[in-house]
């Protein structure tokens, strides 16, 4: 290897300089509400920097736990998740493998039914009053079945199987008897871990993180998930009147309202900052599955 | 006769996708056919047939009133500059971080990079909320530190688009460039050795390696980028919308969502919501063929 010169010495160092910013200004955001929510609000509302936690003040946390509707919203987000990603499973998984087999007839006219809704759809008001009429208003069905199943990792899955199923295997399970059913379900599914986890991931994270469909499909309080409860309490501000009840100033009450913010936003983050480390490989690879085919 | 005998000796790969196929037409194509209230005066007695017909008139309704001019120049401004501004930073941060050599430092720096994706707008916004607030939030109290003025981020309309495309670059730019490190880790190596050889520095190498390399992959993110240029997220800005931002935050999809649901005038909010997805269809099409033309590559 050649010595590197001077201009490209100043290069390599440019970009770790600039690197360094930018992982420092994802992070910071991120650890600042974390050590932000038990810290002395004093301290946090002063502004400036914080690089560790000072003064200990776990009131926050406190009101935290004693809020019910935080936790009937993490208990919705929880079952409204498992139960929406088991049902894309069931739906994508099988699509996707039908539709990376070369001899099902039909195969193009299917894929281009499959690939319109990417890229137009009857819009929010006909699939409100689609919902509306077929009686799911209000239910858990009514998150679940409407995203049922997405047009694009549905392409992914069978992108992930055209290339990790060779036709080879599926011709010698023809010769001894196999089904499609058989093959499918002891060939098929055991060699595709790493994609159901992919899916898994990236279904699940859709239904956690959902906002609008349980905003406009749920009227009853203790049906609402997460997000919604979040948005009331962090950006509607109801925080101030309802967790805050007993007497004291103003001032006060503002006060601890800004510190549960931050608590309520890490106690809401808290699953997937615990899987994080471990999901986030699947992640990359299933992102790389996608972008064989562009 | 054949196909239908190979249909016929298939059928079970057709039950694998029944599922799949009844929620695409149930919930994909039925909302399409249901569009057709656009053209109607819609009420849930009749039913969608039953209606009686309006023909174009809540379009026109639309086209004349006098939100339509500030919903559609918000709509355009926000996904233009969105598509603009955020579309070149991944590929320029992915480029450059290919440069490092040491496999550690890559990785981690793009596992920090992404984890802002799994954050929920919700959160996002909640997150805005603090860090700009404009007497305890940490950029307010940068600029009175260093002697300015204290700047109401979130309540300003003529910064609700610099706060929107800002830290929608800070959530997904470690995202958006996986797709463009997986296409740079394909480069041949020879090429690079050979340009080594020959003198070539780092910049030039990226400019005429680098660069030509991905550029398919650029096309297509690209022309994909176009295609949801009017689906831009409305969530946020719903999410970011309040009462003194409105001139600047009020998009046709939050609009949609205002006089359909809330105030439901369903015909009106359809028609709306249809004009949105026809120019999308537009100028995906439109740009697919414009680059099949010039670029080579498209998607169909």
């Amino acid at each position: 290897m050649k010595a590197l010169t001077f201009n490209d010495r100043l290069f390599t160092v440019f970009i770790y300089i600039l690197m360094a910013f930018i992982t420092l200004s994802i992070l910071y955001p991120l650890y600042f509400i974390v050590i932000a929510s038990f810290t002395d609000p004093n301290i946090v509302n002063k502004g400036g920097i914080l690089l560790y936690p000072s003064k200990f003040y776990f009131d926050g946390y406190n009101k935290i736990f004693d809020y019910k509707p935080l936790w009937t919203g993490y208990a919705n987000s929880i079952l409204y998740t498992i139960c929406g990603t088991l049902v894309n499973l069931a739906v994508t998984i099988p699509a996707a493998y039908a539709l990376s087999r070369r001899d099902l007839a039909g195969r193009t006219p299917i894929m281009m039914l499959f690939v319109f809704t990417m890229f137009f759809s009857g819009g929010l008001i006909p699939s409100y009053l689609l919902i509306s009429k077929l009686g799911l208003l209000d239910s858990i069905w009514a998150l679940i079945l409407p995203t049922a199943a997405s047009v694009w990792n549905i392409i992914i899955t069978r992108t992930f199987f055209q290339s990790s199923i060779p036709d080879e295997m599926h011709e010698a399970a023809v010769v001894d008897g196999c089904t499609d059913f058989r093959f499918f379900f002891s060939m098929v599914l055991p060699l595709s871990k790493v994609i159901i986890a992919v899916m898994a991931l990236f279904y699940g994270i859709a239904h956690w993180n959902s906002f609008f469909e349980p905003l406009i499909y749920l009227t009853s309080d203790n049906k609402f998930p997460l997000q919604v409860i979040l948005r009331n309490l962090l950006i509607s501000n109801e925080v101030s009147n309802q967790m805050v009840l007993d007497p004291m100033s103003m001032a006060d009450r503002q006060r601890i309202a800004e510190q549960l913010k931050y608590g309520v936003i890490v106690a809401s983050c808290l699953p997937l900052l615990i899987a994080y480390p471990f999901i986030q490989k699947y992640f990359t690879q299933g992102v790389m599955i996608g972008s064989i085919k562009g | 006769m054949i196909r239908l005998g190979r249909i016929a000796k298939g059928w079970r790969l057709y039950v694998l996708l029944l599922p799949a196929l009844v929620y695409l037409i149930l919930f994909q194509y039925v909302p399409m056919y249901g569009v057709l209230i656009a053209f109607k005066d819609f009420n849930a007695i009749d039913g969608i047939l039953g209606s009686p017909w309006a023909g174009f008139i809540h379009f026109q309704e639309f086209f004349e009133s006098y939100v339509f001019k500030s919903l559609l120049t918000n709509t355009l401004k926000l996904s233009v500059f969105s598509l603009l501004i955020s579309f070149p930073i991944p590929i320029l941060f992915a480029l450059l971080l290919n440069q490092i050599r040491s496999r550690l430092t890559t990785r981690f720096v793009q596992t920090v990079t992404y984890a802002p994706y799994f954050i929920s707008t919700v959160v996002l916004v909640s997150m805005l909320n603090v860090f700009l607030a404009p007497s305890s939030g940490i950029i307010n109290n940068f600029i009175t530190f260093f002697g300015g003025e204290a700047v109401n981020f979130m309540a300003r309309a003529e910064w609700f688009r610099s706060v929107y495309i800002t830290s929608g670059i800070w959530q997904t730019m470690g995202f958006s460039a996986i797709i463009y490190m997986a296409a740079l880790s394909s480069v041949n190596p020879e090429l690079h050795e050979v340009a080594i050889v020959d003198g070539a520095s780092k910049l030039k190498r990226i400019r005429h390696i680098d660069i030509p390399s991905i550029m398919p992959t650029i096309v297509i993110m690209f022309i994909l980028g176009i295609g949801s240029i009017m689906s831009v997220g409305w969530e946020k800005a719903f999410l970011m919308q309040q009462g003194m931002n409105l001139t600047a935050s009020e998009i046709i999809s939050t609009y949609v969502y205002k006089i359909g649901l809330l105030n439901a005038q369903y015909s009106m909010a359809t028609a709306i919501g249809l004009f949105n997805s026809l120019i999308n269809f537009t100028l995906l099409i439109l740009s697919n063929s414009l680059s099949k033309r010039v670029m080579g590559s498209s998607l169909w």
